[in-house]
């Protein structure tokens, strides 16, 4: 009331003033100052406000030589207040954050990735579908995009493969950060917890230039919940419970976020599982523990802002004991055999052989946003991943490591993007890396990887332009240097045998007798690219059309690789005279956006020079018998094919979801099949659903695996003493083609105005099916997983 | 900017003051601990000794391993046998075949006779502390004229309780191979 009266007072010295000013101004964008019309200005303490017209301007008549607070608001803005000095000479310019959402956006994904690729069709799982994976891992939850399967080694370490290609060709971002966790081994999974992702991005190609140039077959991009500028807090907590392996998770995460723009955020999972069960047997020693959890804390203001990041990831999982062999007549008689060679009583013990990795990764971000101009990002990120591999051993040394690599990885990035243009955008960009892997000599056991340092430097440049409502271009350039230096040790006489003491005798350093000392050191330069377009064909129709360059310098298992691959049972030879891998990549969408029925249809073709691929080429003989040669090779190659997703709204209840791809790999010339192509797949899922009654959700699903019928006969021979014969080792052949069908359940109920309780049922290979999957490295031993109920529950609040 | 220009050259330092540092210490070869390169086996029999050798230095290289036999066997004798296991990868020689003595439970001999050998009542001269074979020591005896392999291989963590195992048939063994030597013979 006091305040009222001063007030009025006040108003009343006011009117003896000279009142008769105007105040003229103009309310803008922030980013690309255009006008923002229909914005209200009021004047505190008087009664008195104006509108914006169409250009923006606007005008305050009859205000006295005072100094006004000003309250401006816009139905997409956040409300802005000011203080003004009258009379103000000239326009008074007011500077708006417009565009809420899309702020949201662009702050938390870093740089405007998914904005600049404009010309490919990017797939999205969002958060729902991810907390009905929560026991699963990052490869599982791909899957369910089309175009992407898994190479797997059981079924806990899981790689994606994206239209064809996996491990080193697939570029995977966490919180935008590119994952440096020895992804060059077929048997190394991302170290990614699933549960740590709001939602992930697929973009079936190397266009998305600003992570790299070497995506020769995708990059997938983890990225966090979005922060929401508003004083809130909120969490999730999701209990999974399955019955094959007898396990589950725990995953919790909690968040807080204000209004003047700081948040925190923290989630943790634990995962647990014992032996895991095919249809006839237990598969022995398939365990999984997993822990993980991560921090995320920062302020996200409109004009800048900064963002700490941690993660820790920690998983030890069990290979399957019948997996582990000695020599090619081990692998003969498993692959002989019906069933695997040790079958034991479920455990939840996790025995030799097994790995064990940790992963740490920390980063520091801030931004700037520029007036009329756009944003500067500068990032620091710093991930250190140790991986240890157990494997049977004798004398004891069950608990020393065979395979204990350290790789340290230092990135420092900034990205400049340019947004004020409705039309034109870009941005340009600076990445600097350091890495060295350190091989534990502890383990007894000769370096599978070698000690090395690795610099890397990126620069990019990557630019759209709007033509028009319906065409859209875009183009992109960039350049990667490579430099490595390592430290192998080679057995004499593979250096002698494949020619390196004459071709590469400069990198002969000391001769220890039975090995040398090499210091190979490598510099690659790399160009890669980007040029696609968008054409909205009507309401209904657009299309995408993309050319990709992308170079990949030969990783250190291609170049280095000599020697026992323990948890292969071969022998794997790499070769120092690798060239870079040069993919062109032409990938076109036709999209279907509207209507009760909708599609994508995705062809694409790859042209790969210098593919590098790995294949058995023979059989050693040692003391402990024959053994499996594969050797690294570089050819020229081809992989085409196409993706298609189509959903169909039958009734106002019921849905159906289909989705098949496939893929096709070649060599040049000769027409060979590549190895390991995915095999044709189409899945089906006809939904029922009825938010009436509590979000109920009914799912069938069908899920149908072509047999592989084009593959490289690559079979090895060897001498059996046991039958004094010569046997055709069949590891060439693909399993027979199979059809599993999943079925689910989802319900939600209210709980509070704030909290909801979801809980879901599924029931993974329904009729208990024995299959065995090409892309699954442990197919020569075992069944994959037999049913599986898994029952989730989820309370957000 | 200038900040970002002043960061990175504070960056690039960095790195090349490590690249210089890491560049002088040398790292140290590993010597493998778990390697069997060496199988002899010595066999007594009819008052005279043979001695064999399977000899793999290079076990994971491109060169072969070598295998010696001193001589022929006589015909219609009989033979003990003994095995030693070296690594002679390293300086000195590390013997293994105390390893395996100490870990007899989960290990085990087989011997394989080509069908033109022959040799026949192939035993087992040793066992392990539940009483099973292991085949350090073993003894066999000779037949008439002949010329064959002679295979001795080693497996690890075998299931001895299978049948026939005990026996010194190796189908039902499973475990991991761990030797697999194969010795020329001639019985005269």
């Amino acid at each position: 009331m006091r305040f009222i009266i001063i007030f009025l007072l006040i108003g009343g010295l006011v009117h003896s003033q000279n009142c008769e000013q105007e105040l003229h101004g103009r309310v803008v964008d922030f980013h690309d100052g255009s006008p923002l019309s229909g914005a209200v200005i009021i004047v505190g303490g008087v009664e008195k406000y104006a509108q914006t017209d169409v250009d923006g301007y606007f005008t305050i008549d009859n205000l006295c030589d005072e100094t006004y607070n000003l309250q401006i608001s816009h139905p997409e803005c956040s409300t802005v207040s000011k203080t003004v000095t009258v009379p103000y000479v000239g326009t008074y310019i007011i500077q708006m954050e417009h565009h809420l959402e899309t702020l949201d956006q662009v702050t938390v994904k870093g740089s405007a990735a998914i904005d600049y690729v404009s010309s490919q069709l990017e797939s999205r799982l969002e958060k729902d579908a991810l907390d009905d994976l929560s026991h699963t891992s990052l490869g599982d939850a791909l899957k369910l995009l089309s175009g992407v399967s898994t190479l797997n080694s059981g079924n806990t370490v899981v790689k994606p493969v994206i239209q064809g290609l996996h491990s080193s060709r697939v570029l995977i971002m966490n919180n935008g950060v590119r994952m440096q966790d020895q992804d060059w081994g077929v048997e190394h999974a991302p170290n990614v917890d699933l549960n740590s992702a709001g939602s992930i991005a697929l973009i079936k190609g190397a266009s998305a230039l600003q992570y790299g140039g070497d995506a020769v077959g995708g990059i997938v991009l983890v990225e966090p919940d979005r922060v929401i500028r508003k004083d809130s807090l909120f969490g999730s907590t999701i209990l999974t419970g399955a019955s094959n392996g007898r396990g589950g998770t725990l995953s919790s995460s909690l968040s807080k976020t204000t209004a003047v723009g700081w948040y925190g955020h923290v989630q943790g999972t634990l995962k647990r599982f014992g032996d895991f069960e095919a249809p006839n047997y237990v598969l022995s020693n398939t365990g999984q523990f997993e822990k993980a959890f991560s921090v995320r804390f920062g302020l996200n203001k409109f004009t800048y802002g900064f963002e700490g990041y941690y993660s820790f990831f920690d998983s030890e999982t069990g290979i399957l004991k019948a997996s582990h062999l000695g020599n090619a007549e081990d692998l003969f008689f498993a692959i002989q055999n019906e069933e695997p060679s040790v079958i034991e009583d479920f455990t939840y013990s996790i025995e030799n052989p097994k790995q064990e990795v940790t992963h740490h990764l920390a980063k520091a971000k801030g931004f700037m946003r520029i007036s009329n101009f756009g944003k500067l990002e500068a990032q620091y990120d710093f991930q250190f991943n140790n991986r240890f591999e157990y494997d049977v051993r004798r004398g004891g040394r069950g608990d020393q490591a065979a395979v204990d690599l350290e790789l340290t990885t230092h990135t420092f990035s900034t990205d400049l993007s340019y947004d004020a243009h409705t039309d034109i955008k870009g941005n340009v960009g600076v990445m600097m890396r350091y890495q060295n892997n350190f091989a534990n000599p502890d383990t007894g056991v000769r370096r599978l990887i070698p000690d090395y340092d690795k610099y890397d430097l990126g620069v990019y440049a990557l630019g759209n332009y709007t033509l028009n409502d319906n065409w859209k271009l875009e183009a992109g350039v960039r350049y990667d240097y490579n430099h490595l230096d390592a430290k192998k040790f080679y057995r004499t006489s593979l250096w002698e045998n494949r020619g390196y003491d004459v071709e590469f005798a400069n990198f002969f350093v000391e001769d220890f007798g039975t090995q040398v000392l090499t210091n190979p050191v490598f510099d690659f330069h790399n160009f890669s690219g980007t040029l696609g377009f968008t054409h909205t064909l009507s309401e209904q129709f657009e299309i995408f059309t993309n050319y990709s360059l992308a170079t990949r310098g030969p990783n250190p298992s291609e170049l280095f690789s000599e020697g026992l691959h323990h948890s292969a049972a071969r022998i794997e030879i790499g070769d120092l005279r690798f060239q870079q891998e040069v993919a062109h990549k032409v990938a076109v969408s036709l999209h279907k956006k509207a209507g009760r029925f909708q599609f994508n249809f995705s062809p694409f073709l790859n042209k790969v020079n210098d593919f590098l691929l790995i294949e058995p080429t023979g059989v050693e003989q040692t003391i402990r018998g024959g053994y499996q040669v594969w050797e690294f090779r570089q050819k020229d190659a081809y992989l085409f094919g196409f993706d298609i997703d189509a959903n169909y709204q039958i009734s106002r209840h019921f849905d159906m979801f289909s989705k098949f791809a496939l893929v096709k790999g070649y060599e040049n010339k000769d027409e060979n099949p590549l190895i390991l192509m995915t095999p044709a797949n189409l899945s089906t899922t006809l939904e029922y659903k009825n938010e009436e009654l509590n979000h109920l959700k009914l799912a069938l699903e069908s899920n149908l695996v072509f047999r592989q019928n084009e593959y490289p006969d690559t079979n090895p021979e060897i001498y059996l003493p046991i039958s004094q014969t010569n046997e055709i080792i069949d590891v060439s052949t693909p399993p027979e083609a199979y059809h599993l069908m999943h079925f689910r359940v989802d319900t939600r109920f209210d709980l509070s105005r704030k909290s909801t309780l979801a809980m879901g049922l599924s029931i993974y290979n329904l009729f208990n099916t024995e299959y065995r999957d090409y892309l699954n490295r442990l197919r020569y031993f075992a069944d994959n997983l037999g049913r599986n109920i898994v029952l989730r529950v989820k309370i957000n609040y | 900017m200038k900040n970002l220009k002043l960061t990175s050259l504070l960056f690039i330092t960095t790195l090349f003051l490590t690249s210089c540092s890491s560049d002088d210490d040398n790292i140290e070869p590993i010597l493998e601990e778990e390697v069997i390169t060496t199988l002899q086996v010595t066999l007594v029999g009819g008052g005279s000794t043979i001695t064999m050798e399977y000899k793999d230095l290079d076990p994971e290289g491109p060169t072969d391993p070598v295998v010696t036999v001193s001589g022929p066997l006589m015909a219609g004798t009989v033979y003990t046998g003994s095995l030693t296991l070296l690594n002679e990868l390293v300086n000195p020689a590390e013997n293994i075949t105390e390893e395996i003595l100490e870990e007899a439970e989960e290990h085990q001999f087989f011997y394989q006779v080509s069908n033109t050998l022959n040799i026949t009542n192939i035993t087992y001269e040793d066992s392990d502390s539940n009483g099973n074979p292991l085949g350090l020591s073993f003894s066999f005896e000779t037949g008439a004229a002949s010329a064959g392999d002679f295979t001795i291989i080693l497996r690890h963590e075998p299931n001895k309780e299978a049948e026939g195992v005990s026996n010194g048939d190796i189908t039902n063994a499973d475990g991991e191979t761990d030797i697999s030597a194969g010795f020329p013979l001639t019985i005269q």
